[in-house]
């Protein structure tokens, strides 16, 4: 039978089977991304509020900084991660390499320009003036910043459903410092890789069309959160 | 008098521009003092130094005595609160609004539900506080925010234009607010404002401010009732206009202000004059109609201002005067701009300065 077509079949078979060792993949994609988002937002996120809040000179050309890497080729991130998680790296003691814990920093470090930029494009939205209400009716500086902070939420969640996206689809990083040792380090994208290579249609075209499903199941939420009123198709109203 | 606060030969610049030149200024404990000036004059800087928002070049800012520097301001602000010209609402409930200051206060739960619905009660606003802030009435939003300020019972009150694009009837609340709060709590109130009529009613005092530089304090009644080239500056206010006088043989003044325009007004004048009409005077027509009032007009609509149950017109007669009408009188006289009217007013509606 045609491979293609078989491929398909095996793809739903495996899908619908409820087999720990393919959901094993999916869980471990969404977990290790699911963590370098999380890090990426906790430390980008004062970055953000500092780049965000205040007027100061170099504040465009780090916004540029940032703005450039966002747009990093996940193999070439994935080279230099891997020299410096490497036993001769400068991270070598650490013994990251090859564990998940590689996965998780690198696609950190990957996701971290697309959520600092942002979340900073997030909190300049924010009117300037909220400073001088929040200050006026007593708030401390910091009190003032996490203000400006929740009034910029939309702008910050958005960026971290960006920065999950990102790390879940992404290739270079997770193959480079992760190995894609099955049942340890692959992913949704190292798998689908390895298995194509080898001829494995099954295999592969299952964890694509999972994947393609977390992309755009993201990709839709975040283009309704932002133009609710597409939603008014369905004769709902946008709220 | 007490003195609550001062400003000493301050000054303040925002870039090139002075906005503030060497003011000196004293508030007086439990005062309302207007503050009276045309836009770009610094109303609202001078309120933003007395809320300890903004630091001046030079000269002294003191409150209670104390001089207040970068490192007591934020503790100083506990003392001050702002009401801001543009009302602004923080993205949630009106609860979240009001309760803010007592929050960063540290206040209980309870006592801060209780101070929320006190001062909901007070602006009209009772059963509010599940709102989302950011969904009411320009009339309702800038309400909130008064009441957001009010709830900290601070000794100073910093108003910047309260009642500027507000309908009547949210005026009206607005002015019992700022009437109560300071005869029940003493609580002292600036309010800086380009509206000569809130001018005249609300404040003890008046200080005029112009291109940085206060040019007369007083009451009311001096400020008002000698003449003043300053207020007539104030191209910004509604229906303010200069001329010069003349009597007429029936004991009534006509007022050339120019263009061709000549006012007759009932109050006695010779020589130059400042005159204003509130727009709430005018009557509009379509026609010419026979009446009563010595002012009539012909002129053309040329600016229209939406303020929900209201319209306010500005027709061109040579001289432009705003108009307030219903929005039901509006759709009713299907009017647009460019279209040709007539407007109408009594000679004792001319207030004369």
């Amino acid at each position: 039978m045609n491979p293609i077509l078989d491929g398909i079949q095996k793809a739903i078979q495996l899908i619908f089977s409820g087999d720990p060792t393919f959901y094993g993949v999916v869980y471990r994609s969404l977990l290790f991304s699911g963590v370098a988002t999380t890090l990426a937002a906790l430390w980008g996120t004062p970055i953000a509020m500092l780049i965000g809040l205040r007027e100061f000179r170099g504040k465009a050309l780090i916004k540029s900084i940032f703005n450039t890497l966002i747009g990093i080729p996940t193999v070439a991130l994935g080279l230099i991660l891997y020299l410096v998680f490497s036993r001769a790296g400068p991270l070598g003691p650490l013994g990251l390499l090859y564990t998940p814990g590689a996965i998780m920093l690198g696609e950190a470090v990957l996701v971290t320009p697309l959520i600092i930029s942002i979340m900073t494009n997030a909190i300049e939205a924010v009117d300037p003036e909220m400073m001088n209400l929040a200050r006026t009716l007593g708030a401390s500086e910091s009190q003032t910043s996490i203000a400006i902070l929740k009034e910029a939420m939309n702008g910050v969640i958005l960026g971290n459903i960006a920065g999950f996206n990102r790390a879940v689809a992404e290739l270079g990083v997770a193959l480079l410092v992760g190995g894609g040792i099955l049942g340890t380090t692959d992913v949704l994208t190292t798998d689908i890789s390895l298995y194509t290579q080898r001829g494995d249609l099954g295999f592969a075209i299952a964890f694509s069309i999972i994947l393609l499903l977390i992309v755009f199941s993201i990709n839709l939420t975040i283009i309704i959160a932002r133009n609710p009123k597409i939603l008014a198709i369905f004769g709902r109203s946008p709220q | 008098m007490t003195v609550l606060a001062e400003l000493k030969n301050l000054t303040k610049n925002y870039g090139n521009r002075t906005v503030l030149d060497d003011v000196t200024l004293q508030i007086e404990e439990g005062e309302i003092l207007g503050l009276l000036g045309p836009n770009g004059s610094g109303k609202t800087t001078l309120l933003k130094i007395l809320a300890f928002l903004e630091k001046p070049e030079s000269g002294e800012v003191k409150f209670q005595g104390e001089t207040v520097t970068e490192k007591n301001a934020e503790h100083m602000r506990l003392r001050s609160a702002m009401v801001f010209q543009r009302t602004l609402l923080f993205s949630n409930s009106v609860y979240y609004n009001v309760a803010y200051g007592l929050r960063m206060r540290k206040l209980s739960q309870n006592a801060i539900k209780e101070e929320v619905k006190k001062a909901l009660r007070l602006v009209k606003l009772e059963g509010f506080e599940k709102r989302s802030a950011k969904k009411l009435s320009g009339g309702e939003q800038q309400r909130v925010a008064l009441a957001r300020a009010l709830i900290l019972k601070t000794r100073l009150l910093l108003l910047d234009e309260p009642t500027a694009n507000l309908d009547p009837k949210n005026v009206q609340i607005i002015e019992e607010v700022i009437g109560t709060i300071n005869r029940e709590l003493k609580t002292t109130i600036v309010m800086a404002t380009h509206n000569m009529f809130q001018a005249k009613t609300l404040p003890q005092r008046i200080a005029l401010i112009n291109d940085g530089k206060i040019t007369e304090i007083g009451a009311p009644a001096e400020i008002f009732g000698k003449l003043s080239k300053n207020l007539a500056i104030f191209a910004a206010v509604e229906n303010t206009f200069t001329g010069t006088s003349k009597a007429t043989d029936a004991g009534t003044t006509i007022v050339d202000i120019g263009n061709g325009v000549q006012i007759e007004a009932t109050a006695q004048r010779q020589g130059a004059t400042s005159i204003f009409v509130n727009p709430q005077d005018i009557i509009l027509s379509k026609r010419a109609v026979a009446s009563s009032a010595r002012n009539v007009f012909k002129g053309k609509i040329i600016e229209i201002f939406d303020l929900g149950t209201l319209v306010k017109l500005k027709v061109d007669i040579g001289k432009p005067f705003m108009v307030q009408i219903t929005k039901r009188s509006f759709n009713d006289m299907a009017l647009n701009l460019n279209a040709e009217v007539f407007i109408a007013f009594k000679a004792s509606s001319v207030q004369v300065v």
